[in-house]
């Protein structure tokens, strides 16, 4: 079982660690930074930080002493004249602007077998490859040149962005992305040639005759089970989908109480049956449905779903648990969940029973076990 | 040469001192500083190469009006201030 966790916040990335008495927090970098998004490559135990940093851009950190020090490396770039267009519901022709980064969304280990690749989904929406540890990125181009991208629009954010970035553990070459809002992608070429994936994603949102277009659905977050990668889920913002092709065909789950909409997925590492998820209340009021926190799980492949509720508040609660908020470590055993005011939970019971750690840290955007 | 000073909040993140420029906009201003030390280039422009948003500029206490292109004019004498805007924290 993983015994140390990294926690991206509005202020800073906290590092805790597993004692005889449960998790203490044992340092913080960059206080007062936007610890956007994290990497721990469990291939050479690098760590990578992204900071969104309010006035002077997105930056990258390295660290190649597992924290101990850090360098600034390179961050991807938009290249020079790319504009993305700026949504419109009226069918008329989007206008378009300046593509610039605003933030780096995923952060990715490539394959065992490629022990030099690193993967990065933005905001706007591209997706970068390195092979140099961060120092340099390169844009994937035939991704974010594809004629579909031009209906790609902002879920959350005022730009679409690529947020979930799944390497195929059976052949590196197999890449998944999903973005908000376009879709699910596959590739089978490290990059080179994309399909668009994801029939049976609907969006309720949209006008009738593009609900069930999949450039445009709004996956919230995807995540594959490790044994078998062929099983997929999509916390979507419509709901819950399961496919059991490897994203091609989703099937949608409607009855899940308290509430089918969210934001965050974990696929157990060795039970591909079993998933968690973190219910709101839809749409933008993002609360816990009667102010009560809970995780729900399904075993049997979405058949049914439980709430865990044991050690999560039960009354006056407002934690929304984004994205990137939830995670699973390698045995499936330990989750770790962070919300946008600043609570932290872990379990160590597959989510049958929770700890709080913290409910005054700042606002957390990622949890990220050691692997 | 204008003197371009940077703001103490940068400081946190990587060394910039004031230095003495050459150039006649703050394009030509700028480029020279990120010339020497490039790093500072992509903390105060964007990757369209602007002034990032929440970045201010000044040439002899007037904010510069071009934040695209950078066409202000910078004169020898010229006392230029990059500064972190109020917005943006």
């Amino acid at each position: 079982m993983s015994e140390r966790l990294y926690v991206g916040t509005r202020k800073g990335l906290f590092t805790l660690d597993r004692i005889a008495n449960g998790w203490n927090i044992t340092n913080v970098d960059f206080l007062g930074e936007p610890a956007s998004m994290f990497l721990q490559d469990p291939r050479d135990g690098r760590l990578y930080t992204s900071l969104t940093l309010g006035h002077f851009g997105v930056k990258l950190h390295r660290s190649n002493d597992r924290g101990k020090s850090w360098e600034e490396c390179g961050v991807p770039a938009m290249p020079e004249g790319a504009e993305v267009p700026i949504m419109t519901m009226d069918g008329s022709p989007s206008p378009m602007k300046p593509a610039s980064l605003s933030e780096i969304w995923a952060l990715e280990a490539g394959g065992a077998d490629q022990p030099d690749l690193l993967w990065a989904g933005t905001i706007p929406a591209g997706l970068y490859r390195s092979t140099d540890f961060g120092s340099s990125w390169q844009l994937v181009e035939s991704l974010f040149h594809i004629e579909e991208r031009m209906k790609w629009f902002g879920g959350g954010k005022d730009d679409a962005g690529i947020h979930t970035i799944c390497v195929d553990p059976r052949d590196s070459q197999h890449v998944t992305v999903a973005i908000s809002c376009g879709g699910v992608w596959e590739t089978h070429d490290t990059g080179e040639t994309w399909t668009l994936r994801g029939e049976g994603l609907r969006a309720e949102f949209m006008p009738p005759d593009l609900q069930f277009d999949p450039n445009i659905q709004d996956a919230h977050r995807l995540a594959s089970s490790a044994a078998d990668p062929d099983v997929m889920w999509v916390q979507h913002h419509n709901g819950i989908f399961h496919s059991t092709d490897g994203g091609h065909q989703f099937r949608e789950i409607e009855d899940v109480k308290p509430s089918v909409f969210g934001f965050a997925v974990c696929a157990h590492p060795h039970d591909p049956q079993t998933a968690w998820f973190v219910p709101g209340v839809k749409d933008e009021c993002r609360v816990p449905v009667d102010g009560q926190l809970v995780v729900t799980r399904t075993r049997d492949g979405g058949q049914t779903f439980e709430s865990l509720r044991d050690g999560l508040p039960q009354e006056q609660c407002y934690d929304i648990v984004f994205r990137h908020g939830l995670d699973v470590d390698e045995t499936g055993e330990r989750l770790a969940m962070g919300s946008s005011t600043g609570g932290l939970w872990i379990s160590e019971d597959e989510g049958d029973s929770w700890t709080c750690v913290s409910n005054i840290l700042p606002q957390i955007y990622c949890v990220r076990f050691e692997r | 040469m204008p003197r371009v000073t940077f703001t103490p909040n940068l400081k946190k993140h990587l060394d910039c001192p004031p230095s003495d420029m050459d150039g006649a906009t703050v394009r030509e201003t700028l480029d020279a500083v990120f010339a020497e030390n490039t790093r500072l280039r992509g903390y105060i422009l964007d990757d369209q190469s602007r002034l990032r948003k929440h970045v201010m500029v000044f040439i002899d206490n007037e904010a510069i009006k071009d934040r695209v292109q950078l066409t202000d004019v910078v004169t020898a004498e010229s006392e230029v201030y990059v500064m972190q805007a109020l917005s943006g924290g």
